[in-house]
């Protein structure tokens, strides 16, 4: 290595630290404010280590600065009995796992009819679908919403939930393009053998597209796990919120309850935390292709 | 044969096709028909003709809430992909730890809309927010060396430094466009970087007659869908100004429309409304389209 691209990667590094460093301080923040009790936080700087040891205090007692604080959990208590947090949690979860369900079986079934059958005007037809991703939701929302009023089912999940097991452009396009990749040979021989398209569809076409599965399973999980627009417009009791809806209104109720905010806050992103964690190549991969192939 | 090719066809599309019909044709239609009404759900729906629009376009909230959303589109999609393309250049050089840097600034953008909304509404506390707690200090420096009168501003609460203090909420977020573009860098094919060290190409000139020439097209597909985004900008809003402000600087057109429609229950000027955000965003999309689409290579295939 020369002076030259030493110096480079030596800038590159700072940068990067620097830069990981004004990322991480906002995770930093949610978590201490959310272990911290009340009458510490207004310390300038504000102590970030969660467990006061005697390393930790020798090295405070040389810089005069203030480092650690004693957590608490109270104000995960104070979140958790002043709103039903476990209630919004079930319920986020029943949505999103409604939501993956529906997606992979139709977003599938639809890519499986705009991919491994031929039939004329297919292409046409799966273009004009996908033109429609750019309509704006506020288009159609007002309308939607009538429907569901009609129903007598606005306050349910149904309205929610229902539009995933129709498909969705977006996943069906994912769905296809892993498809178009497999070797039509073997769709083939297993029409040779008698196989009606139902059955190669779960027995050949399924099994040989996890890595799809997974991606869009994913990405359905998240936008439902994080949509807003959805139950604000149609959730009205409060023992049907979801997550993202509950900690709006707690947001707007108690306000200057930073602690408990941030408490609610945390329980609600660490799921998607693990869950990154769990399945990082699928989440690289997937942001990957919807970047990449349009 | 043919015909029996076409049911299979049908069959298998035949949710879609119901769920499109249901879910998007007809409100659309729908849509456009409520945009000539009066319609409160409880009285019939009553045709107004052009009133709704003719209602918008005398209504200063509604203009206001138009300048407001192309003011922030404007401000929020370059600083957005400049950060997200400054991070994919750093995480792109070869360097020990990337997978480490990768993952931190990639996890900020998974955090559910609401949850960060809620964090930066905390962080960006004029009295006890970390920001400003950063800021204090650093401002009496200055003020200390220049004699100014320096204050950290008040972020949400002050109509001036609301957009900017949204826009660095979403600078923290732009982990998926990273993504994107350093998925893009490494696909630029090195014999072309090397073909121009032996021209003996500076790293600036590398940089902008190979590198931004080769990502142009997910440049232009960020760019694009920015745009759109940032025009039905909502969430963050509703959650971080929860009471709107003086002088309505955020209100924001999804806003203004959410309120029409399901505060004010005036669901025909609300869908007036979408369809005036649906030809905006067009018109902005066909703009952008023909002015930069002769700065994107699609590697010599044209699209």
């Amino acid at each position: 290595m020369n002076r030259q691209s030493r110096a480079k990667a030596l800038l590159g590094h700072a940068a990067l630290v620097a830069l990981s460093f004004a990322y991480v301080l906002p995770f930093a923040w949610l978590v201490t404010t959310s272990l911290q009790p009340d009458q510490e936080r207004s310390v300038v700087p504000p102590a970030f280590i969660p467990a006061p040891s005697a390393g930790v205090e020798a090295i405070e007692k040389a810089t005069g600065m203030h480092l650690a604080y004693e957590p608490t959990l109270i104000h995960y208590e104070r979140g958790l009995t002043r709103v039903p947090v476990l209630c919004f949690f079930r319920n986020t979860v029943l949505v999103s796992a409604l939501t993956v369900v529906g997606t992979i079986l139709s977003s599938s079934l639809a890519a499986y009819g705009f991919s491994i059958l031929r039939w004329r005007g297919r292409d046409a037809v799966f273009f004009i679908m996908l033109a429609t991703m750019m309509l704006p939701r506020q288009v159609t929302m007002v309308p939607v919403f009538l429907i569901w009023r009609g129903l007598g089912l606005v306050d349910t999940f149904a309205p929610l939930v229902a539009p995933a097991f129709f498909g969705t452009p977006f996943f069906i396009f994912l769905f296809r393009q892993f498809f178009l990749t497999i070797p039509r040979d073997l769709v083939e021989a297993a029409r040779m053998d008698g196989a009606g398209e139902l059955r190669i569809w779960a027995r050949i076409v399924m099994p040989l597209s996890t890595p799809a599965i997974a991606v869009v399973g994913l990405f359905a999980f998240l936008g439902a796990w994080n949509d807003f627009l959805g139950p604000l417009i149609y959730l009205a009791h409060q023992g049907r919120y979801t997550l993202s809806l509950g900690l709006a209104m707690f947001s707007t109720q108690y306000g200057t309850e930073f602690g408990q905010m941030m408490a609610v806050a945390t329980l609600m992103t660490i799921p998607i935390i693990i869950l990154f964690f769990l399945a990082q190549k699928t989440f690289i991969q997937g942001i990957k292709t919807s970047g990449m192939k349009m | 044969m043919n015909s029996n090719q076409w049911k299979k066809g049908l069959l298998f599309i035949s949710p879609l096709l119901v769920g499109f019909a249901v879910f998007t044709i007809y409100p659309v239609a729908a849509s456009i028909w409520y945009s000539f009404c009066d319609y409160d759900v409880i009285r019939p729906t009553r045709f107004v003709g052009l009133a709704n629009f003719a209602e918008l376009a005398a209504d200063e909230r509604f203009i206001h809430s138009l300048w407001n959303t192309l003011a922030f589109t404007v401000l929020v999609v370059p600083l957005t992909m400049l950060t997200a393309l400054v991070l994919a250049f750093l995480l792109n050089m070869k360097l020990r730890g990337q997978a480490l840097y990768r993952t931190i600034f990639f996890l900020p953008s998974i955090v559910p809309l609401v949850a960060s909304s809620v964090l930066w509404l905390w962080l960006l506390n004029p009295d006890y927010g970390l920001i400003n707690m950063c800021l204090r200090p650093a401002l009496d420096v200055v003020n200390a060396l220049t004699g100014t009168h320096l204050t950290p501003p008040g972020w949400l609460v002050d109509p001036a430094w609301t957009k900017p203090a949204l826009i660095l909420m979403c600078l923290w977020g732009v982990g998926g466009s990273m993504i994107m573009y350093l998925a893009a860098l490494g696909d630029v094919p090195v014999a072309l970087y090397e073909a121009a060290e032996i021209d003996g190409a500076s790293a600036w000139r590398k940089t902008w007659h190979i590198t931004l020439p080769m990502i142009s097209p997910v440049l232009f597909f960020t760019l694009i869908m920015g745009i759109i985004g940032a025009m039905q900008f909502f969430d963050q809003a509703w959650v971080m100004t929860p009471n709107g402000q003086p002088g309505d600087a955020t209100l924001f057109y999804s806003l203004y429309l959410f309120a029409n429609a399901f505060l004010y229950l005036r669901m025909g000027l609300a869908s007036a409304q979408a369809w005036v955000l649906f030809v905006v965003i067009v018109i902005a999309t066909i703009v952008v389209f023909r002015s930069t689409r002769r700065f994107v290579y699609y590697g010599g295939e044209g699209i």
